[in-house]
C-alpha cells in the first residue's frame, strides 16, 4: 500500500463497508480450485465489497508466437531506447501486451505509428485500470493500437503511481484527446502536453475520481414502505 | 452626403444609400455592418431535438457561419462501468446492454466475447448460439441504421422518412421481443450462450421481414436519393477524408464513406463472419451523402447475412456444455416476462437437492474468471466497439471499459463544423450517428 484512501482530495475518507482495499495481494496460484468458492467475505449478494487479487502478470518468453515476434523485433530495431523502454512483455490469451516505461510512452507510440514494419495507424482505445493494493504503481494506462496495414493489434501498458504524470500521446494520435480526458476524469492521472485536460464525463466541479478502487460506488438510501435501504455498496456484509 | 469609411452615404426615405467608387467591397461592408464582425456564442443543446440526445455544442457564430465548435458530453453518464464491478460477470450483461441503447446486441456480444476469451471457452460456444448472435447483431445493425435514416431525414427536412424509419424498426424490435421478451435492453446474450432459444414464431417473423424490407428500402431510396433538397443538404457537406478519420479515430460508416474499406467483420473476423458472403460498401465522397449511401448499402448487406444465418440455423444446444458456466435455469416467457420455467422450478425444488444448490451458487455468486485482461473489437453500427475487460480471478469484473464509437467519433464534430454554415453543423453531427447513452456510459 503506497496510497491512502481519501488522500487524493475530495474522495470521501470513509471507506465503503466491506471493501477490502487492504486485502493482501494473492497470486493467481491461490488455493482456489474450480470456479466456485468465495474465500473472503462469503458474501453472495455482490454488495459486500470486493476481495482483490493480484492480476496475472507473467513474462512472455521467446518465441511469443504469431506476429508478436515480428512486432517485437521491428520495435527493437526502430526504437533506439528499446531495452530501457520495454519493462515486460506479456503474451496472454492470444494478445500481446508490452509494458512500457511511462515517460517514454509517447516516443514509443510515435515509432509504432511511423515505422514501416509496424504501422499502427489507429489508436483504438486508451483507458486505465486501478490496481490499488496490488501494485505500488497503481494506475495502468493501456493503449490498444491497431495496425490497419498488417491487421494486427498490440496493447501498450504504462503504469504510474499516484501523482506521477504521463506524457500525452495526443501529438501522435489526436484521437487520444477525449480518451485521455476520460482517464484523467475517472482516475486522476495527469497527462503532460495534453491540449485541454479537463473533466469530460463528470461535472467540472466534481470532487474525486470515480473509477478509483477506493472511491465508493455510492448512491442514495432508498426508502421502501417506511424502511430505509442503504446504498448498494453498504447493504449487506458477511464477515 | 457624408463620407463614412470609403463610401459616401446619404439618408433617404428607403434607408441609407451608399455610393461606392472603387475600393475593396469587404472593407466597405465591414465598416457599415456591425453584425458581420460580431461573434455570437450559441449553446446548441443539451436539450435540442437535432443533437441526438443530450449532446451540447458550444458554437461561436459569425452571422450564419460557425467559426468554432466545442462539443460537451457527459450529460448521460450513469457510471455503468463502475456499477459492473459490484455485480457478477453474468449480471454485467444487464448493465452493458443499456450503454448504446440503439445497439444493445453489440454491447452484449462484445461483453460476452470478452468474458468468454477470459474464460478460454471461445471455441466451446455452440454453433447455434453463434449463428443466432450474428443474426441478431445484423438485425440490430439494420434497426440502428433505420433510426439513423429516420432521425437524419427529420433533421434535414424529410420528415416522412422519420415515420418510415421507425415503422420498419418496429418489425425488428418485435422479433427481439418475441425472443427475449424485451424490445430494447434485451439482456439476451450471456457469457457462454444465450438466455433462451430462438422460438419458431421468431423465425417466421424474420422470414417475413426479409421479404418485406428490400421493397421498403427501394422506397426510401426513391424518396431521398433523387431529391434535390436532400442532395443540397448532404453533398459536399461535412467532408472528412481518410487522414482526418484515422487521426481522430473515426471508424465505421464514416470511415468507409471516405473510401477505406475497413470493417472488422472482414479485416479481423469474429463470430465466424469470415464464413458469410457479404460486401463492405464504400463511397469516396467523404461527405454526408457518402455516409447515407454506405448506410443504406449496409442494410442490404446485413439482410444478406441474416438470410444466410437463418438458412444455416440447425437445432442444437444454445449453452456451452460446461455446467459450471452454463446458466442452470430453463427460462420461459410468462405473462409477467422472462423467468424460470415452472417445470424447472418444480424439478429443482422437488427432486434434486444438488441441482438446487448448483443453481443457487451459480445464480447468486456466479462463476470465477481466471485473472488476465483481454480487448475485443467488434464492428458496431457506428464503428469499432472495443471491450477491455480485466479479471482478478474473482466472480466480479475487476474493470470493464468500453471503447464506444459514439464517444470517439464525436471528436470529429469540430473538424466537420468549423467554417461551415450552422445548418451543416446539424447535418455533419447527424452523419456521425452519435448515441449519447453509448458516448457517456
Amino acid at each position: 500500500m503506497t496510497s491512502q484512501p481519501g488522500s487524493d482530495g475530495g474522495v470521501p475518507a470513509t471507506q465503503p463497508v466491506g471493501a477490502h482495499i487492504d486485502a493482501p495481494a494473492q497470486t493467481p496460484s491461490s488455493p482456489h480450485k474450480g470456479m466456485f468458492g468465495v474465500m473472503g467475505t462469503g458474501d453472495v449478494s455482490g454488495f459486500g465489497g470486493l476481495a482483490r487479487r493480484a492480476p496475472a502478470v507473467a513474462d512472455g518468453s521467446r518465441p511469443f508466437g504469431g506476429y508478436f515476434d515480428e512486432v517485437y523485433d521491428a520495435l527493437e530495431e526502430a526504437y533506439p531506447g528499446f531495452s530501457d523502454a520495454v519493462e515486460k512483455v506479456v503474451v496472454d490469451r492470444g494478445e500481446l501486451t508490452l509494458h512500457i516505461e511511462p515517460q517514454r510512452i509517447a516516443e514509443v507510440c510515435q515509432t509504432m505509428r511511423d515505422d514501416e514494419a509496424l504501422r499502427f495507424e489507429l489508436c483504438s482505445s486508451v483507458d486505465a485500470v486501478d490496481y490499488l493494493g496490488t501494485d505500488h504503481r497503481r494506475f495502468h494506462v493501456s493503449y490498444q493500437l491497431t495496425s490497419m496495414t498488417y491487421r494486427r493489434r498490440v496493447r501498450l501498458e504504462a503504469a504510474v503511481a499516484e501523482g506521477v504524470t504521463l506524457p500525452s500521446v495526443t501529438g501522435v494520435y489526436p484521437t487520444a484527446d477525449w480518451q485521455e480526458r476520460e482517464v484523467y476524469d475517472m482516475f486522476g492521472v495527469v497527462f503532460t502536453g495534453h491540449p485541454n485536460l479537463t473533466r469530460i464525463l463528470m461535472p467540472d466541479d466534481w470532487e474525486g475520481h470515480p473509477q478509483r478502487k477506493d472511491y465508493p460506488l455510492g448512491g442514495v438510501p432508498v426508502e421502501y414502505k417506511g424502511a430505509e435501504i442503504p446504498p448498494p455498496d453498504q447493504r449487506r456484509v458477511y464477515q | 452626403m457624408t463620407q463614412s469609411g470609403y463610401a459616401a452615404e446619404r439618408e433617404t426615405t428607403e434607408g441609407r444609400v451608399f455610393t461606392v467608387t472603387g475600393g475593396d467591397w469587404d472593407t466597405i461592408t465591414e465598416n457599415i455592418d456591425p453584425l458581420s464582425n460580431e461573434k455570437i456564442v450559441v449553446n446548441m443543446g443539451p436539450q435540442h431535438p437535432s443533437t441526438h440526445g443530450v449532446l451540447r455544442l458550444v458554437l461561436e457564430l459569425e452571422g450564419e457561419t460557425c467559426v468554432e465548435c466545442r462539443p460537451v458530453v457527459g450529460y448521460l453518464h450513469t457510471g455503468i462501468e463502475k456499477n459492473l464491478e459490484y455485480r457478477n460477470w453474468t449480471q454485467g450483461v444487464t448493465f452493458v446492454t443499456r450503454m448504446d441503447y440503439l445497439s444493445n446486441m453489440f454491447n452484449e456480444v462484445g461483453y460476452c466475447l470478452a468474458v468468454e476469451r477470459l474464460l478460454g471457452i471461445e471455441d466451446q460456444i455452440t454453433e447455434r448460439a453463434t449463428t443466432i448472435r450474428v443474426m441478431f447483431m445484423e438485425l440490430q445493425r439494420i434497426a440502428s441504421h433505420l433510426v439513423w435514416l429516420g432521425t437524419t431525414g427529420l433533421e434535414l427536412g424529410a420528415i416522412s422518412m422519420m415515420l418510415y424509419g421507425f415503422r420498419e424498426r418496429e418489425y425488428i424490435l418485435d422479433i427481439f421481443e418475441e425472443t427475449s421478451g424485451l424490445r430494447m435492453n434485451n439482456g439476451y446474450i450471456r457469457p457462454g450462450g444465450l438466455s433462451q432459444d430462438l422460438p419458431e414464431s421468431a423465425v417466421r417473423k424474420i422470414r417475413d421481414f426479409l421479404g418485406y424490407m428490400p421493397k421498403k428500402l427501394r422506397e426510401y431510396e426513391n424518396m431521398l436519393s433523387g431529391q434535390v433538397i436532400w442532395h443540397e443538404r448532404t453533398q459536399g457537406v461535412a467532408v472528412l477524408d481518410v487522414t482526418g478519420c484515422l487521426a481522430l479515430g473515426v471508424t465505421g460508416p464514416v470511415l468507409r464513406a471516405s473510401g477505406l474499406a475497413w470493417d472488422l467483420r472482414k479485416t479481423m473476423p469474429y463470430c465466424g463472419y469470415e464464413t458469410y458472403d457479404f460486401d463492405v460498401p464504400t463511397a469516396t465522397t467523404a461527405d454526408v451523402w457518402g455516409r447515407y449511401q454506405v448506410r443504406v448499402a449496409e442494410i442490404r448487406e446485413s439482410l444478406k447475412i441474416v438470410e444466410q444465418a437463418l438458412d444455416r440455423l440447425r437445432p442444437g444446444p444454445i449453452w456451452i456444455s460446461d455446467k459450471k458456466i452454463a446458466w442452470p435455469a430453463q427460462l420461459a416467457l410468462g405473462v409477467d416476462g422472462l423467468g424460470n420455467s415452472l417445470e424447472h422450478v418444480a424439478k429443482i425444488m422437488g427432486q434434486s437437492m444438488e441441482a438446487l444448490i448448483h443453481h443457487f451458487k451459480l445464480v447468486t455468486e456466479g462463476f470465477r474468471v481466471p485473472p488476465g485482461q483481454v480487448y475485443i473489437g467488434i464492428e458496431h453500427p457506428r464503428g469499432e466497439m472495443g471491450v477491455h475487460a480485466v479479471s482478478d480471478g474473482g466472480t466480479h469484473p475487476y474493470r470493464v471499459h468500453y471503447r464506444d464509437p459514439s464517444f470517439v467519433n464525436l471528436q470529429a464534430i469540430p473538424a466537420m463544423a468549423e467554417g461551415a454554415l450552422i445548418a451543416d453543423v446539424i447535418a455533419g453531427g447527424a452523419s456521425l450517428d452519435p448515441v449519447m447513452g453509448g458516448c457517456d456510459r
